[in-house]
């Protein structure tokens, strides 16, 4: 278990001190695959570097199954490091290696017999689909194909916990998908806990039980991914989620109420059988739907009725629907 | 042998005959041996500035505030002063001032051996700043990813930082080796050996210009042999341009880019 506890990080600049982060309370439990999505500078690259401790907190706590490594001295933390394994976005492989002695690169410093490290990253290399380029170099192979290999060195050492900072933000959406399967497959076989660093919401929905959204540098929601994409509660992770969706701004002056559905119900015709059932007509002002793994996820915004008892009669229709969540919409100006 | 050259190239003025049937027997004699001491001196006294300055190039990496093991400012502050002050002294001055210590360490001041000294302590700032300018250039993501993994800041510097920027060492090292033979004929004017002193002393100063003349050209001939070997080595080891992968056109590419870094790289005095 992964566990932040009032993390903060100040850089000193030129203009006085900038805080990456501020106040991070996370808990991340063993064998989730954890996303943690913001805009660009809200500090996700910070916050994943908190964890193995390449960057240290400026206050606050980081646990790995209790054990708090801001405490630790520099060698317990090092042997520490060895099960937090981490991929990057430029996938940072040893340009004048083999991919074979890539993958055996941290065994070798663990000090592993090199007969052991190299039937060991050949296996690797089968687990991530490139038996036939052992002796290739990284120069020799594609950004997909250099992510598997730098995938491979991350499991070398049977790591607890994969690091994926902005893993697939280099590859194009093809690719893309492809690695976000091993990895699926890696969390789903080996049971490592998979922390998600990415901008890309499309990447969460893919492969996220959890979800954090980062706003500058502080935690606005969390939860798990069907809570908040179906119902995101703060301004930052309604952005997000719904990047070009509903400008509230733009609506037209009547009680705006927000539904979710909660997967499974959204082929319910609900709107047609609000107007044959209770007789009343809404008006739906926008509507996002999202498949999040294979359940359909959507939100509709309805324009109820002028006249307050009609209003009330959909809104309790509404809400005795299952697997449908309602709320007014307040912030809405006409 | 002298009777062939004047023929051969028509030569007429008579001082410049006289030269030749005078000194083409000296330099069939001793050429080869002049040759082969600018080269022994070189590589010795290269060996023993890449002793001293490549660990101090490390250091200087390494011990940076963004480096991966920070060492103390003041103590890297001082370093830095050093290694400038080293290499602001004219080399010529440095070599009078150090040829008396040559007399400590080989037991003579004169001659090949005693000029490896100036010329080891001359060079290895340069080589220093040169090591540094190669680490330098090293990816931080991949710094970083080693970090990730564990690694103690000696296994980073030895297992990831040096292997990967072995290709741009080469190339300094190239420059730094060429540098050197150039000093070490410098040398030739107050007591070193080889071509320089066969250059200096028995064409200049004793105005035999056939010597001068082919001492010169000697140097020349060294200089573009060792620095076809270097470029060809620096460009053979760098895995990033392969064969396989890029094929023929990419290794000239990247070969042209060497010469150029080349070009462009650390000038003027040690």
């Amino acid at each position: 278990m992964i566990e932040l506890k009032n993390v903060s990080k100040s850089f000193p600049t030129a203009e006085g001190q900038l805080h990456a982060l501020t106040d991070v309370s996370l808990t991340i439990g063993d064998g989730e695959v954890y996303g943690i999505v913001g805009m660009s500078g809200a500090g996700k690259s910070t916050l994943v570097r908190c964890v193995n401790l390449l960057e240290r907190p400026t206050s606050g706590q980081v646990l790995i199954d209790g054990a708090d490594l801001c405490a630790m001295p520099p060698r317990e933390l090092i042997a520490q490091r060895r099960s937090i394994s981490m991929i990057f976005q430029q996938f940072n492989l040893l340009m004048q290696r083999t991919c074979l002695k890539n993958i055996c690169f941290p065994m070798e410093i663990a000090h592993v017999k090199r007969a052991d490290a190299e039937k060991r990253a050949r296996e690797l290399l089968e687990v991530v689909g490139l038996p036939d380029k052992a002796d290739a170099y990284p120069a020799q192979l594609s950004g997909g194909q250099k992510q598997r290999v730098a995938i491979a060195r991350s499991l070398a050492c049977d790591p607890k916990i994969l690091l994926c900072d902005e893993a697939t933000s280099a590859l194009d959406p093809k690719t893309t998908r492809d690695i976000l399967r091993l990895i699926r497959d890696i969390n789903r076989r080996l049971g490592i806990t998979v922390v998600v660093i990415t901008h890309e919401m499309a990447v969460v929905e893919e492969i996220c039980t959890h979800v954090a959204i980062l706003d500058h540098g502080r935690v606005m929601e969390t939860g798990t991914v069907e809570q908040v994409f179906s119902n995101p509660r703060t301004e930052a992770g309604r952005r997000l989620v719904y990047p070009d969706g509903v400008v509230i701004d733009q609506l037209p002056a009547a009680n705006v109420i927000r539904i979710a559905f909660n997967g499974g119900s959204s082929y319910e015709p609900l709107i047609a059988s609000l107007a044959i059932d209770c007789g009343v007509k809404v008006n739906i002002l926008g509507a996002d739907t999202r498949n999040v793994n294979g359940q359909a996820f959507g939100t509709m915004l309805l324009g109820l009725p002028e006249d307050p008892a009609e209003a009330a009669k959909a809104a309790a229709y509404i809400k005795n629907q299952p697997n449908v969540t309602m709320e007014e919409v307040r912030d809405y100006h006409g | 042998m002298a009777e062939w050259i004047i023929s051969f190239f028509h030569i007429t003025d008579p001082e410049l005959v006289k030269d030749i049937a005078e000194q083409v027997p000296y330099l069939l004699n001793n050429l080869a041996f002049a040759a082969w001491e600018t080269v022994y001196s070189t590589v010795l006294a290269t060996l023993f500035a890449y002793l001293i300055g490549l660990p101090l190039g490390v250091l200087l990496v390494a011990g940076a505030a963004d480096g991966v093991r920070p060492l103390p400012s003041p103590l890297m502050k001082a370093l830095n002063v050093v290694i400038n002050l080293l290499r602001s002294v004219p080399f010529l001055i440095l070599m009078v001032v150090v040829f008396p210590l040559a007399r400590v360490i080989v037991g003579t001041s004169i001659g090949t051996n005693a000029s490896i000294v100036p010329l080891t302590i001359a060079a290895f700032p340069f080589v220093a700043r040169l090591v540094e300018g190669s680490l330098r250039e090293m990816d931080r993501g991949t710094v970083e990813a080693a970090q990730a993994m564990g690694c103690t800041p000696f296994q980073i510097i030895w297992k990831v930082v040096l292997p990967e920027s072995l290709p741009s060492l080469l190339t300094g090292f190239t420059t730094a080796f060429i540098t050197i033979l150039g000093y070490g004929a410098m040398s030739g004017a107050i007591g070193g050996g080889g071509l320089g002193n066969m250059a200096l002393n028995r064409g200049h100063t004793r105005g035999m210009r056939i010597v001068l003349y082919v001492a010169v050209i000697a140097l020349v001939v060294l200089v573009q042999i060792f620095q076809s070997i270097g470029t060809h080595l620096a460009v053979r080891v760098d895995k990033r341009v392969t064969d396989r992968g890029a094929g023929r056109g990419a290794r000239k590419k990247r070969r042209a880019q060497v010469e150029q870094e080349r070009r462009m790289g650390p000038p003027g005095p040690m």
